[in-house]
């Protein structure tokens, strides 16, 4: 593998065991990816997939037990992580208690051997940028979860990282105030220019937030590509399964002949509920029984019950006159149909 | 609220009597203290005279300044010992064995009965000739104040969070400034809180003190325990007072010190 | 440098530990196998007489006659020290019940109320019981002034007071472990269980004393062994009628000038203590709760 001018950095075959020598585990397993300048990269997967291990080999919190990292062209795995140009936000934050958030956000320039007054004007600017104005003399303990999440993010931004390594870094904070920190990530980056790699095993995360995503599963990744891509061609079932629901029939049951799992997204069906109701598309129909339906406010959700003994799930933005076990039928619009390797 | 269970009818009452037994004799030593009378137990009114002259007692005061040299010196060096100890056992460096034998030692010199160590201690001296006066008191005192001033830094080292020097790490302190800068303040509690308990430690011990020091090296409580064995004078109950009321004050700092959490 | 790993950090305490204690020990059993020196110390030379003093005594011609004032010593100081741990439980385990059922903020109270004894002077708060004790003291003289008496009774040195010494000395020492215990049990289980109809005897018996089981098997390792191996109390309260083992190895190491007995009790009291290791390690809850 070659690295280009725009990769920022290319991970090659890296390999890291856990466990005991007896036993040994593949937390990360031969693994190869490349993250460009300026993106927003996610690392998405469910726990124990090894994503945060590779983002803490990235970080060198963790040493690779083979395989190259690639930091703009220079090998950084034999590198300790003091020694990385790149910053970690972690799950925890890890704020220091004992320092005020000034303090914390100067650790890292102070390490370096920076001037004080450089360090100082420069906690400023990145309060500023995070929108803490005047918090500065404040201890961690004095924040609220949203806040020292703040104080996090600044502490590795002001050291201007090559990367940004952010470790579930909203999964602390209640559902409102995620909302509010994914768009403010997604500000922040494209204010800073730094390349973010973000790990996470929220779905929906991922999907508004990455340039790309990696989807891993058991060490290796599963699908590389734009969220566009992941959603829409996921190329495996644990791929469709992990982003979103994912209505797998067999290939038989659309009466195809090929060998592969056959999916559609809840949202790619339509529900006929009416006797000799036509499809808008000319896609296949499959004939049920309504199981079960929930309301969602946006949305409701509709389980069928074929008549090959599958469950597929509808949704649909309006309440459709139906009750439970009423006949009904499921059209799949054609062209939305995921297939994916057995 | 009696007709739960968990609150055992008369169990109250054995608390609140357990409690003035412990404290009993405390207040008895205290109150025949401020006697004006020579008679131990017969109170004959207020007095502070007692305290001026069990502080101008030279025997005492020799004893104290010992007390003092040993106790200093012992807790210094049992508590820097004691917080490598911690904080090698803490990480993942020491080998399984090496690390329950240490486990092992660390709870000995709390459950072996002080007189055993005392003659195995004078024993030990007597064997290599080991003739450093004081020295050898300090020596004894250091062995058993590295368990008592292990105990709170042990507790405290658990409650800082792996992340936090993961941290420290991930933004460009080394070893040494990662432990200057973070490890070694979140600490400070558990560390001083160690080392005052190792002092009083070493400051009231008296058995193994009366084996071990030679002649000119006593402490103050072997001096008490002398004075105590020729008859109880107010004036002892004074200095006696004076050393129970230090060993209060310094537990109850060490309390309140090591109280803050980490986070 | 590798400050938080690595075996160098351990090496002063292994160094401190090993020449300072652990040498010491083997020293002092290597002295019970050896000949005493009638002016203190050994002779080294290989004897059993150490261990054979606790059965028999040599007369002026060097012949062994048998002789039981030992065995009898240790017998009646080990009966005491079971008498006083046994107390210490009577009391200790209702005290720690007591505190472990307070609110938190209250448990910390109580939990520096019992520890204060435990941090202050052992010599002073033992010698106080003599002013408490003695046919002037606080006891005679309340007892007098309420007509209750007509003369002292006789209270300092005998057993009982050397009983009432151990039992106040190593008080602490019972209570911790097993609050320490009896703190982390659910007592939602006693409300479970006297909803299902538990009397409270049943409760004690089936739902509290299992959860305190480690605390107090940690508790009586910690009160026995320092109290058959006390010196303090038969010292002071005891007046010679009364002696534990402590108080004979510092006579045979002082005026009784015989190091290899001296030293051959130590061992027996060790081997109490890795005894009480074991079984701490096995089951119990040991000194945490004390000093930690």
């Amino acid at each position: 593998m070659i690295a280009l001018m725009s990769d920022r950095l290319v991970i090659q075959s890296v390999t890291k065991f856990f466990g005991s020598a007896q036993n040994p585990v593949r937390a990360v397993d031969d693994l190869s990816l490349t993250v460009k300048e300026n993106e927003f990269f996610t690392l998405l997967g469910p726990s124990g997939c090894g994503k945060t291990t590779l983002l803490r080999l990235v970080a060198g919190l963790e040493s690779c037990d083979s395989g190259c990292i690639l930091l703009d062209g220079a090998d950084i795995a034999p590198l300790p992580a003091n020694k990385r140009p790149v910053n970690t936000v972690f799950q925890s934050y890890a704020l220091f208690p004992h320092m005020t958030v000034a303090e914390n956000i100067g650790f890292g320039m102070r390490m370096q051997g920076k001037d004080p007054a450089d360090i100082e004007k420069a906690a400023n600017e990145v309060l500023d940028l995070m929108r803490m104005q005047g918090f500065g003399a404040r201890y961690p303990s004095e924040l609220s979860g949203g806040q020292q999440q703040r104080v996090a993010l600044a502490r590795a931004l002001v050291n201007r990282p090559k990367i940004l390594l952010l470790d579930e870094s909203l999964s602390a904070l209640d559902y409102k105030l995620r909302k509010e920190m994914q768009i403010e990530l997604k500000r922040l980056q494209r204010e800073t220019e730094i390349t973010f790699i973000f790990v996470t095993h929220d779905q929906e995360e991922a999907l508004s937030m990455s340039d790309r995503i990696a989807v891993m599963e058991r060490g290796r990744i599963g699908q590389l590509g734009t969220p566009q891509e992941i959603y829409h061609r996921p190329v495996s079932r644990y791929v469709a399964d992990f982003i979103g629901i994912c209505n797998f029939v067999s290939a038989g049951s659309l009466g195809l002949a090929e060998d592969v799992h056959i999916g559609f997204r809840p949202e790619d069906a339509t529900l006929l509920v009416r006797d000799g109701q036509k499809p808008e598309t000319d896609g296949p129909v499959l004939g049920g029984r309504l199981h079960a339906l929930s309301y969602h406010g946006a949305v409701t959700y509709y389980q069928v019950t074929l008549d090959s003994g599958e469950t597929v799930t509808v949704a649909d933005h309006e309440k459709l006159p139906v009750n439970v076990d009423d006949r009904v039928r499921v059209a799949v619009l054609p062209d939305m149909l995921i297939r994916c390797a057995p | 609220m009696s007709t739960q269970a968990k609150n055992m009818p008369g169990f109250g009452a054995i608390t609140f009597l357990g409690i003035a037994f412990l404290y009993l004799p405390i207040l008895a030593v205290i109150i025949f203290s401020f006697n004006s009378g020579r008679m131990i137990t017969v109170w004959e009114g207020f007095s502070f005279d007692w305290y001026p002259r069990a502080l101008g007692n030279s025997d005492l005061q020799r004893a104290a300044i010992n007390s003092m040299i040993v106790a200093v010196g012992a807790t210094t060096i049992g508590t820097v010992i004691a917080l490598c100890a911690a904080l090698a056992l803490h990480g993942d460096g020491v080998p399984r064995p090496l690390k329950n034998a240490s486990y092992t030692m660390m709870a000995l010199p709390l459950l072996v009965p002080e007189i055993v160590i005392a003659v195995t201690t004078m024993a030990f001296f007597g064997a290599l000739n080991l003739r450093l006066g004081l020295g050898n008191v300090l020596i004894a005192h250091v062995v058993f104040c590295i368990p008592f001033a292990y105990a709170p830094i042990r507790a405290r080292i658990t409650t800082i969070p792996k992340s936090m020097l993961e941290a420290a790490k991930d933004l460009y302190a080394d070893e040494w400034q990662a432990f200057r800068h973070v490890t070694l303040p979140l600490l400070a509690p558990g560390i001083f809180s160690g080392a005052l308990l190792a002092f009083i430690t070493s400051l009231d011990d008296f058995i193994i003190t009366l084996m071990v020091a030679p002649p000119g090296a006593t402490t103050l409580p072997v001096e008490i325990y002398s004075k105590v064995k020729r008859g109880i004078t107010p004036e002892i109950n004074a200095a006696a007072s004076m050393l129970l009321a230090v060993s209060i004050f310094i537990v109850l700092l060490s309390y309140v010190i090591n109280r803050k959490k980490v986070i | 440098m590798r400050l938080s790993s690595g075996t160098k950090l351990l090496l002063p305490f292994l160094a401190v530990m090993t020449v300072f204690f652990m040498a010491p020990m083997c020293i002092a059993l290597a002295y019970s196998f050896m000949q005493a020196n009638p002016l203190g110390g050994v002779k080294p030379a290989f004897s059993l007489a150490g261990y054979l003093r606790f059965f028999y005594s040599p007369d002026l011609d060097g012949n062994m006659h048998w002789d039981m004032r030992y065995l009898q010593i240790i017998y009646s100081s080990t009966k005491m020290a079971v008498l006083a741990t046994f107390i210490c439980v009577l009391i200790g385990f209702p005290m720690a019940w007591f505190m472990a059922t307070r609110p938190a903020q209250q448990r910390d109270f109580w939990m520096i109320l019992v520890t204060i004894p435990f941090w202050t002077n052992l010599l002073i708060r033992t010698y106080a019981w003599i002013l408490i004790l003695r046919g002037n003291g606080i006891v005679n003289t309340g007892l007098e002034k309420a007509g209750l008496i007509d003369a002292p009774l006789d209270l300092l040195y005998t057993p009982f007071a050397v009983g009432l010494g151990l039992v106040y000395s190593y008080l602490p020492f019972m209570i911790l472990p097993i609050y320490s215990s009896l703190e982390r049990m659910d007592w939602r289980l006693v409300e479970a269980a006297q909803d299902l109809y538990a009397t409270r005897l049943r409760i004690l018996w089936h739902v509290v004393l299992p959860a305190a089981m480690p605390g107090l098997i940690g508790g009586v390792i910690l009160v026995f062994i320092p109290t058959v191996g006390s010196f303090l109390a038969a010292d002071l309260l005891g007046g010679g009628k009364q002696m534990m083992l402590g108080n004979l190895i510092e006579n045979q190491f002082g005026m009784g000038r015989n190091w290899p007995f001296g030293a051959a009790i130590s061992a027996i009291l060790i081997t109490f203590v890795m005894i009480g290791l074991i079984l701490i390690a096995r089951r119990g809850q040991g000194l945490k709760g004390v000093v930690g």
